[in-house]
């Protein structure tokens, strides 16, 4: 099943990931990260194509994408 | 299960220190698949400017050199001609390449240097704490433009990408965005294209990228991000503006 994974530890907690995503499936927590940045969470695979639309819009490469 | 998207070989996987929604993540990783792409990792150079990007020698996989403020093109120029064999670059701020690097840029590219420059764009001196560059928009309040850039003082934003396509030397010039899944996908596309003329000896090539710069726009990054594509595309518009070789 195509998904995505995100790396806590990388992750600004910047949102371009979600703004990406055109069935949402990516969503900022407000579970801090060891920077304190509150980062970005995945939900229902069933649904993700692996497009790999979140992982081209992150700056920071916090996104694989499984396919 | 295959990856199909993973980080670029030529980006060492290191935390960069960029602001959260800061577009030069985003630039670095298009410029390091350009160059995976064309397999040039070992042979290629790359020059620092000074910005926020200064720290481009600890995140690409090859070898860099650190050009004084707004010096790039000129040790850019000197190391491809020392060294023909090798993909040199540089990669520039507006402040650094807009402003007072105005003179290595344009002649570096008149003379038509086989470099390619990647210029990032983000309306504002990052690392200085957002003074006000030749880029900046009309109306725009920056740390030195306190009630907004007055074009009657001030001029107007300088549109580089359009400025330098006017140049004989020049064999590639364009402007892209990374604000939007589409404009990446454009972006990844003609970034190639920039290294590209240098692998295939077609000449100088000159790549504008708009970027945000969420801290010094006082703004967090989805509005940043916004921004770019409400107030800075209807200026400094997207495209392709020299392509001698039809690369
Ligand atoms: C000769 C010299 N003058 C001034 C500076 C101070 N300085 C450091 S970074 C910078 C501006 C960089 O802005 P820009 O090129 O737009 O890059 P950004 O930080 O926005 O990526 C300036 C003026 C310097 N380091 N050296
Ligand atoms: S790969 Fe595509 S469908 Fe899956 S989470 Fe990312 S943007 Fe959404
Ligand atoms: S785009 Fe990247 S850094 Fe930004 S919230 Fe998403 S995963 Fe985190
Ligand atoms: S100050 Fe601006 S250009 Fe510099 S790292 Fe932060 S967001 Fe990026």
């Amino acid at each position: 099943m195509p998904h995505i994974v995100i790396d806590e530890a990388r992750c600004k907690g910047c949102g371009l990931c979600t703004i990406a995503c055109p069935k949402k499936l990516v969503a900022l927590s407000d579970s801090p990260n060891s920077m304190g940045f509150t980062v970005a969470v995945f939900s229902d695979a069933s649904q993700c194509t692996g497009c790999t639309l979140c992982a081209e819009m992150c700056p920071d490469v916090a996104i694989t994408v499984f396919k | 299960m295959k990856q199909v998207f993973s980080r670029p070989e030529s980006l060492k996987d290191i935390q960069t220190h960029f602001c959260p929604g800061c577009h030069h993540g985003s630039v670095h990783r298009l410029a390091a698949e350009a160059m995976d792409e064309f397999g040039v990792r070992g042979e290629t150079i790359g020059v620092a400017s000074v910005g926020c990007s200064v720290f481009l020698y600890g995140y690409f996989d090859v070898d860099v050199i650190e050009a004084p403020h707004g010096r790039a093109p000129a040790v850019a120029t000197g190391a491809k001609r020392a060294r023909p064999d090798r993909i040199v670059f540089s990669y520039q701020g507006d402040g650094d390449l807009a402003a007072i690097g105005t003179a290595e840029i344009i002649h570096a590219a008149n003379r038509g240097e086989d470099i390619t420059v990647i210029f990032v764009n983000n309306t504002t001196y990052g690392m200085t704490g957002g003074q006000m560059a030749p880029t900046t928009m009309v109306g725009q309040k920056t740390s030195t433009s306190p009630y907004g850039r007055d074009h009657s003082k001030d001029g107007y934003p300088i549109r580089m990408a359009e400025l330098l396509a006017q140049l004989e030397g020049v064999g590639f010039s364009a402007r892209v965005a990374v604000n939007s899944p589409k404009n990446v996908m454009q972006a990844k596309k003609l970034m190639k294209t920039a290294f590209r003329y240098q692998v295939e000896k077609k000449g100088f090539a000159f790549i504008e990228v708009l970027a945000a710069c969420p801290t010094n726009w006082g703004m967090n990054p989805l509005a940043a991000n916004q921004r770019v594509g409400d107030e800075m595309v209807p200026y400094f518009p997207l495209g392709v503006y020299r392509n001698t070789a039809n690369l």
